[in-house]
Parts: structure tokens; C-alpha cells; sequence
């Protein structure tokens, strides 16, 4: 097999904030960012798809809900639905549970205001395309920035979600205890993150792009983004 | 013919005012304007007098004494007059910097004062030609103590966050303030840096506007919003029923300030344009005359051509309408197609409004008949400035200097009052609100002595600082200006940090009282002295004059931001001790100095006495020390002892950093001299064992004297012979203090 450099394409929709940040991530951790717009029908051949954070259209309805409307995210659903490895980070995670590529919603942090801190997360599946290198009870550092990142489900598709084992990632102390004190905006079961019944559609509230790089704070990122890399890889090579 | 309902209808004092009262212009303005058009001016002139000739858009009451300020220096690319200044940061690379303050707006309505601040900044920085990187909000309020505080506090906050987090920069520092005289007038200022290339800076010189060249106004349409908002709200002082004022506060759309960012900046990097001009104060009356005036030309302005949120709009209300999220380009006709393609993309309405003509006239025209005719110039340039009276403001009589009350209380009592003084606790409730890493470049975010951010590409950092000391300049507005720059660049410097540039602005009352005008004077004279001994120039700023009520004035309060250059952003020294087994040093000496302090107001109930001396020869040989210290690595932290004294330093450095210390305070001054005297030149910092001699060798090279104060380590905090405490008790006293006052637990 010979080595390629897997190709992960970030979206800018208007209003996208992070989306140098995801596709400085992508090539700190040894990947090729590709810009992808929110106007096109076209994902230019990439391995990957990061919706990256932000406030798309402005958030002005509800957040994510104009995106889902985006020309591009009729590609999107269409690479979701052949295994695609696809991240929506958050407002990209928003977009993706207003998509219904993603279990739940997302609603206004229990403190009503918008949080911006770092968090310790706990891995509860390898069963997901930025998990596939973790072990669940792993523990990652990396910061949250968001007004509305309560993660919401009823309570059959909550038990779905628990028996499918769709929690991605769970919002944690620093010894990787869950409970209320370390869930820092009201989400439910402290969930930061989830995935779809395949595994290759992965959305979370904070941020692996700003947790790369050492020098301007924590690191937990770089397994997500490692393991979204080798994903894409495997993918794309199957 | 009806006369039109000018701005200022709704504070109108009596009927029969003449138009031009209404329009915030004196008596002798409106002569002046007559001379200089030969005839009675028209309505929409007026009004656009009006607007540019307001305290807030001609300086008029200030411009004297800016002249006097230090505005050369090696690195300074361009200096005052421009939207923002800019200095030379090496690599190629210009730091674009200003601040500015919309005090007024947010007095009235918190959320959208705040937020139309924040991205009237921004706009000042794109149109230098820089990506805007960073933000810093320097805010003061009346005591949490009162319900409406609370509000204003609150929703300031809210608004910043609101709009700063929207448009993906960074919000990385101010400091905030409470203090009695800022109840009814909370001072709100906010600082921008960008980053650009240096060739690819805009600005006057490098303009190659012509006559022919098109003026194209990009952006969100033209409404009624903010009309008078330089002349009714800024340049006059707010009284009671002042939510009267209201429809004079701009709404900010940041989702639309996002889109003209990339817009302009796209714009810019594909060489598209002659010139760019953001619209602010004064709106399309403003930008035009001013980019006419730079270029040595006339303008022939369309107003049937300006998009409009509404039908009917008034000439004056079109040409002072402060609308925001507009920009004006100037364009080669040859160019408009392709600007037009991109705003296109990024969803921007566009409209070509005016046609620059030689000559100086600026001529307007509304419903095809001409609304005003002036020479462009006449607006910017030649409006009034005054020589107002000054008077020093007489003594206080029988007042004691703090320095020297009798103190018989308990210290460690002391202690934690001041650590939970609103002017000290942590600030962590308002910063989280804030995005403080989009970008990607935060090395250190707001609540440290400096934020750091990195230049893109290199390993150079810059540090931020923002800093005002209303207590001192209350005392003293001399002191007061010459501390506020001196504490800047010593926040920057402890960072590891050369203080490079200030830009500042300048928070006061009314100019038209005596008194004030004075405080105006001495703080800049303050600042004009420090900026000169710290060589640090000053590239812009702004005045904000009215801050009063009924009478009473906000303390005189310049708040100075300060930029500075670590070569090495992973040299940057940290302010919390990072380890145990370090040895504590103080750099710097103290004085028997409590007049104007934290302990003084908090403890002893009072704002009195003279505030610190100041030697700036001193203060700069410890910003000698202290580089040369961090970039041959042998700080561990380093912290500048501000509000509180060399006590609150060393609890802050132990919170930050998570590690206790003992310290053993000598000398011959009072415990409480000691521990809370706010003496400057001074900071506290830490080193590993194996280093103190190097640190001590700079100290003496310099002639900065160096104490020994005792070690790091452990959880618990020891002032020898004093009291002890532990860092868990510390920390929960400084993070609660303030959600405590909004009645919150603290909880997450």
C-alpha cells in the first residue's frame, strides 16, 4: 500500500468562523486541508468533510437550520450515506442535527450565556470515525465556545442512542468522572459528542481544531484528528 | 416648504430653537459655516456640518493638546489622523491598532452599545488593509452593588460576546473597572489589532484615487438608524429621560461584519482598490468628505443611488444615518465589475454613490435637485477649534493622605477584602464569555498582565495591555495619565515583551467645565511625559468627552493600549508561579504609598491622598531587566503588582500558577504599607535556584534593586510573622467575588 496524504475538506458557509482553524489542524496533523463552499455541488474528491464552527448565516433562525439548505449539503448527505467519514464541529454539529444526519439538537447553555473554556472529555466508543485510534474511558483536553451547546433528545431516542452506543464523547472531570459539576452547559447525560449508526458521521461541541498545537493550549485534538485522517484513509482505500 | 424633523427633535428644548441649535452647532459654528458657503446653508448642510463638526468627529475641544503628543518612533509606520496607526513588527508584517470608545450608546442600551463598539473598531481596522486578530475591552461600571449597574454590566458583557464571537476575532483582554462616578456613565472602549503586510497597508500615501474613480458603497443598506449619533449622543452630556435617545443607538448585525471582513479583505489582497474608508460616526457624510479630502479632490454624491432599508427617506437622515456593516471603496471604473463579483459571493449588496471630480466640491445631490454644496475640505478640516478655559481644581481641605491612617485592623481581614474587591477579584464570569481563540494564535488570553497573540508564520508574539487608573488620575489626572502607560508597558514587558506603541483613549466629562478641560490637559501632559520616557509613541486614539450627569463627571480616565513584540512567543513568562522550590524575588522597591489605593478605598473607605510617584527612568530600567531576563530564560513568572500591591501579586501568582509560597516581607514600613502599598516600577517574579544569580546580575547591571522575598511551594501561603492562608482558600475567595455579586453560586 503506498502512502497518500488523505485529502479533508472544510466547508465555509457564511459565517463559518473556524474553518482556517480545522484546516490548520488538518495539516498540522499531516493531512491536506481542502477549502470546500457552501455554494458548490462539489466536494473536489476529499477523503473527509469537516463542517467547522461558527455562526452559519448567522444563526439568526434556529443554529445549523439555514446550512442544511446549503447547495453543498446535498453532497454532503450524499457522502454521508457511503460511509464518508464526515465531523461537524460545533455549529458544523449543529448543522448536522438539523440535517438528521445526527440523533438530537442542541439548545441554549443551561447558564444562558455563551461559555468559552477548556473541558476535559471522556471517549466512550472506538465505534466512530475520529474514536477508531481511542480507547472509551480515554480522557481529552480541548477547549468549548458556544451560547447554545445543551445537548437535547427525547427520551426514546436517548435510550436508542444508549443502546446503539451513539455517545461519542462525554463531558468529564479530569480523572474522567461524569457529573453535573464538570457539565458545563446542561446537557443531557453530559454528552459533548455523538456519532450515527455507521460510525462515519461524528458531531461534538468542542473543538479538536483548537487543541493541536501545544503552544496556544491543550492537545486532545490531535487524536481525533489522527483518527479522522486514518479513517479517511481506510475509507477511501476500501 | 415644511422644515424637516432634524435629528435632536426629541431632546429639543423649545420649539423655537433654530435648526442648527438642534443640530448640536453653536451659535458661532453656524456663522462660520455661513462664511464659508457665502449663503444661508440648506437643512442637509447643516446636518452635515453638524456631524463632522460634533466634539466626537472634529476634536475640536481636544486637538491642541493631541498636537502635542510623541507620535515618532523607529517603529511607527503611520501615526494619528488615520482610522488606526500602525507599527512595524518585523518580517515584513504591520500591527494595526486603535481604540475607541461608545460610552454613550451603551449607557442607554447596554447589548447594542457595546456590540456596535466592537465592530466599529473592527471596521476601523480593515480598512487600514489588516485582518482584524485580536480584541480587548476595557470597561468600567458603578458599583455591582446597584440593580442598574448590574444591567448595564451585564448587558455590555452580553454584547461584546454577542457581536465579538460572531465575527471569528478573538477577545483577548481588557481590563474592568467599578468606581462611584461611572454609575450613570459606564465607560465602554474596545481596542483592535490587525495584522497586513506592510507593503499592503492602505492608508492616504499609498492612495492612487483619481478623478473618474468611483465610490461604491458595500454592505447592509442605509436605514434610520443611529441618526445623530455623534452629535446628539456622543457630544453631549446624557441627562435624565435619556432613553429618549435611543432611536439614536445603532443596531449591529455581526453576521453582516463577518461578510464584510472577508469581503474587504479579499478585495484589498486581489488589488481591487484606490482607497478604503469605513462608514462610523457621521456615516456617508463622513467616509465621502473624508476620502474626497484625503485625495485632494471634490465628490459628486448621488443619494437616489444609496440602497435604503425604508421609502422616503429625508436627505439628512441618508447622509447622517449611521447604519452599520458599510464600507466605502474607492474604485477604478475599469475594477467595478470585479468588485461587484466579489461581494457578490459573499452576499453583499453593492452601489456605486459617488464619483470623485477634481476640484474640492463636495456636491449632493437628492431626488435629481442639489441638497448641499461645500468645499469637501470645510467639513474635515476647517471646522471650529477651541482654546477652552481651563482651571486646576482647587485641593481638597483637611483630607488625609491613607499612607498615613492609623491602621489597628487585622491584616489577613485586610487580605481577603481586597482580594474580593470587585476592582481585584477574577474576572473569569466575563471572560469566558468571550471567544478568546478563534484563529488560532492566543498564546495568553485576558486575564493574565498581557494577552499574547502570535503573528502568523513566525515565532513573534504580541503583547496587549490595556490600562486606566481612574483613581490615580482623580487624585492626580497628571499621575493618573503617566501610571496608566507606565502599568501598560510593565504589563507587557513582565510578559518578556518590549513595549513598542500605545494608541489610548481618553474617557472625561464635559469639556465646556474649566475643571475638566484642565483634567483633559494634565492627562495629557501625563501621558504625553511617559510615553516620551518609555519610548513608546503614541499612533491614535480617540476622545470620549461628556461622560457626566447632573453635573458630576467620571474621574479623568485615559485608558492606554499598549502593543509590544516578544521575539520568541515561547520565551513568553508566564504570571502564575509555575512550580515549587523557586525562589520569589521583588524587582523594584516600595514606598510608604496607599493615596489613591485599592486598600485605601476598600479598607479604609476612601479615595484620597497622592497617588505613587513615578520615576520613569526607574520604571524603564526594570523593563530593561526584565527582557533581558526572559530571553535568556531565567524567569519562571513574572507578575507587576497593580491594584492591591506586592500582597495581591503574590496570591495572584499563586492562584494562576497553583502553587503556595512563604515570603518574609522586611523593612521598616507599617505590615499593611507593606503589603498593600501600590508603589510602581515594581514586579514580582520567580526563578529556579540555578538562575538567581543570572537574574541577579541583570538586576544589578540595570541599578533595579532585587529583594529576596522567600520560595515557592506547597499549598499553603505564608506571610512570615503576618498570617497564612492556602491557595484553595485564595482561589475561592478571588473566583466567587463576583458572581457573588451578580447572585450567582459560581457554579458552571
Amino acid at each position: 500500500m503506498t502512502a497518500r496524504t488523505p485529502r479533508i475538506g472544510v466547508i465555509t458557509f457564511p459565517g463559518s468562523l473556524d474553518d482556517r482553524d480545522a484546516l490548520a489542524a488538518v495539516a498540522t496533523m499531516g493531512g491536506t486541508g481542502v477549502s470546500l463552499w457552501h455554494g458548490d455541488h462539489d466536494l473536489r474528491s476529499v477523503d473527509a468533510v469537516v463542517l467547522p464552527g461558527g455562526f452559519s448565516y448567522g444563526d439568526y433562525l434556529r443554529c445549523g437550520a439555514i446550512a442544511t439548505h446549503a447547495p453543498i449539503m446535498e453532497e454532503v448527505r450524499a457522502f454521508a450515506a457511503i460511509g464518508g467519514p464526515v465531523l461537524g464541529i460545533c455549529n458544523g454539529f449543529q448543522v448536522l442535527c438539523e440535517s438528521r444526519l445526527l440523533p438530537g439538537a442542541l439548545i441554549r447553555n443551561r447558564s444562558l450565556r455563551f461559555v468559552c473554556r477548556e473541558v476535559t472529555l471522556r471517549v466512550e466508543t472506538s465505534q466512530s470515525v475520529v474514536t477508531a485510534d481511542l480507547t472509551p474511558g480515554e480522557t481529552l483536553a480541548m477547549p468549548i465556545k458556544h451560547g447554545e451547546g445543551a445537548f437535547v433528545a427525547r427520551t426514546q431516542e436517548l435510550v436508542r442512542m444508549r443502546s446503539e452506543g451513539l455517545v461519542v464523547f462525554r463531558y468529564a472531570g479530569a480523572d474522567g468522572v461524569v457529573d453535573d459539576a464538570h457539565d458545563p452547559n446542561g446537557s443531557l447525560e453530559n454528552i459533548a459528542g455523538v456519532r450515527n449508526a455507521a460510525g462515519n458521521v461524528v458531531g461534538l461541541m468542542p473543538h479538536p481544531e483548537h487543541a493541536v498545537d501545544p503552544d496556544v493550549g491543550a492537545t486532545g485534538g490531535q487524536s481525533v484528528f489522527a483518527s479522522l485522517l486514518s479513517s479517511a484513509l481506510a475509507v477511501a482505500g476500501s | 416648504m415644511s422644515e424637516p424633523q432634524g435629528p435632536g427633535t426629541e431632546l429639543r428644548t423649545a420649539d423655537e430653537d433654530p435648526l442648527h441649535r438642534r443640530l448640536g452647532l453653536k451659535d458661532d459654528e453656524f456663522d462660520r459655516i455661513v462664511a464659508t458657503l457665502g449663503r444661508q446653508p440648506r437643512p442637509a448642510e447643516l446636518a452635515m456640518y453638524g456631524a463632522m463638526w460634533s466634539e466626537h468627529c472634529s476634536y475640536k475641544s481636544s486637538k491642541r493638546y493631541l498636537r502635542t503628543l510623541p507620535t515618532e518612533g523607529a517603529s511607527v509606520l503611520v501615526g494619528p489622523g488615520q482610522d488606526a496607526g500602525a507599527i512595524d513588527v518585523g518580517d515584513g508584517w504591520a500591527a494595526v491598532f486603535k481604540m475607541e470608545s461608545h460610552s454613550h450608546p451603551s449607557a442607554i442600551e447596554p447589548y447594542q452599545g457595546a456590540a456596535t463598539g466592537v465592530g466599529g473598531i473592527v471596521r476601523d481596522i480593515i480598512s487600514m488593509g489588516a485582518r482584524p486578530v485580536a480584541l480587548l475591552d476595557p470597561l468600567m461600571f458603578g458599583p455591582l452593588e446597584h440593580e442598574r449597574n448590574r444591567w448595564l454590566f451585564e448587558g455590555v458583557v452580553a454584547g461584546i460576546g454577542g457581536y465579538g464571537n460572531c465575527i471569528g476575532v478573538p477577545t483577548v483582554g481588557g481590563e474592568i473597572r467599578f468606581a462611584g462616578p461611572h454609575t450613570a456613565n459606564p465607560s465602554v472602549d474596545v481596542m483592535c489589532l490587525g495584522l497586513a503586510r506592510a507593503e499592503d497597508l492602505v492608508t492616504s500615501s499609498s492612495r492612487s484615487a483619481h478623478a473618474g474613480s468611483l465610490m461604491v458603497l458595500y454592505g447592509a443598506s442605509t436605514g434610520r438608524d443611529g441618526i445623530g449619533g455623534v452629535s446628539v449622543l456622543a457630544s453631549a452630556t446624557l441627562e435624565e429621560g435619556s432613553t429618549a435617545a435611543r432611536p439614536s443607538v445603532q443596531i449591529g448585525d455581526p453576521f453582516a461584519e463577518k461578510l464584510l471582513i472577508e469581503a474587504s479583505l479579499e478585495l484589498i489582497e486581489r488589488g481591487l482598490l484606490e482607497g478604503l474608508q469605513d462608514l462610523g460616526g457621521a456615516g456617508i457624510t463622513c467616509a465621502v468628505s473624508e476620502s474626497a479630502a484625503r485625495a485632494e479632490m471634490g465628490a459628486q454624491l448621488d443619494l437616489d443611488a444609496v440602497p435604503l432599508r425604508e421609502p422616503g427617506m429625508e436627505a439628512f437622515e441618508i447622509l447622517t444615518s449611521e447604519s452599520q456593516e458599510r464600507m466605502l471603496a474607492i474604485v477604478h471604473p475599469s475594477k467595478l465589475g470585479d468588485v461587484t463579483a466579489v461581494c457578490a459571493r459573499w452576499g453583499l449588496g453593492i452601489a456605486v454613490i459617488a464619483t470623485l471630480v477634481d476640484g474640492g466640491a463636495l456636491t449632493v445631490t437628492h431626488d435629481g435637485a442639489v441638497v448641499a454644496e461645500m468645499p469637501a475640505r470645510s467639513l474635515t478640516d476647517e471646522g471650529p477649534e477651541y482654546d477652552r478655559p481651563r482651571e486646576p481644581r482647587p485641593a481638597v481641605e483637611g483630607e488625609e493622605d491613607p499612607t498615613f491612617t492609623r491602621f489597628n485592623g487585622d491584616v489577613r481581614t485586610a487580605f481577603m477584602d481586597v482580594l474580593a474587591a470587585p476592582n481585584v477579584a477574577s474576572k473569569r464570569w466575563v471572560f469566558e464569555q468571550y471567544d478568546s481563540i478563534v484563529q488560532g494564535q492566543t498564546v495568553a488570553g485576558a486575564g493574565g498582565d498581557a494577552a499574547v497573540v502570535r503573528v502568523p508564520g513566525t515565532l513573534k508574539g504580541l503583547a496587549l495591555s490595556t490600562d486606566g487608573k481612574g483613581r490615580f488620575g482623580a487624585l492626580d489626572p497628571y499621575l493618573g495619565a503617566a501610571h496608566a502607560v507606565a502599568e501598560a508597558a510593565r504589563n507587557v514587558a513582565v510578559t518578556g515583551a518590549r513595549p513598542l506603541a500605545i494608541t489610548n483613549c481618553m474617557n472625561f466629562g464635559n469639556p465646556e467645565r474649566p475643571a475638566v478641560m484642565w483634567e483633559f490637559s494634565e492627562s495629557i501632559r501625563g501621558m504625553a511625559d511617559a510615553c516620551l520616557g518609555l519610548d513608546t509613541p503614541v499612533t491614535g486614539g480617540n476622545v470620549s468627552f461628556y461622560n457626566e450627569s447632573a453635573g458630576s463627571a467620571i474621574w479623568p480616565t485615559p485608558v492606554i493600549g499598549m502593543v509590544g513584540l516578544i521575539e520568541d512567543y515561547r520565551l513568553r513568562v508566564p504570571a502564575g508561579f509555575p512550580r515549587a522550590g523557586l525562589a520569589i524575588y521583588l524587582l523594584g522597591e516600595t514606598f510608604a504609598e496607599l493615596g489613591g489605593s485599592e486598600f485605601a478605598e476598600t479598607v479604609l473607605g476612601v479615595v484620597a491622598g497622592r497617588p505613587p510617584a513615578l520615576d520613569l527612568q526607574k520604571e524603564a530600567a526594570l523593563h530593561r531587566v526584565l527582557l533581558a531576563a526572559a530571553s535568556q530564560d531565567v524567569l519562571a513568572s513574572a507578575h507587576d503588582p497593580a491594584e492591591g500591591g506586592l500582597a495581591i501579586a503574590l496570591a495572584e501568582s499563586a492562584i494562576e500558577g497553583g502553587h503556595g509560597f512563604a515570603v518574609t516581607l522586611a523593612g521598616d514600613l507599617p505590615a499593611h504599607v507593606m503589603l498593600f502599598s501600590e508603589s510602581a516600577s515594581r514586579a514580582v517574579v520567580s526563578v529556579a535556584p540555578e538562575r538567581e544569580d543570572g537574574l541577579l546580575g541583570e538586576a544589578v547591571d540595570h541599578g533595579v534593586p532585587a529583594t529576596r522575598l522567600g520560595e515557592t511551594g506547597g499549598s499553603a501561603v505564608l506571610f512570615d510573622g503576618l498570617f497564612e492562608t492556602s491557595v484553595q482558600e485564595l482561589r475561592e475567595v478571588y473566583e466567587t467575588a463576583l458572581p457573588r455579586l451578580l447572585g450567582e453560586t459560581g457554579a458552571p
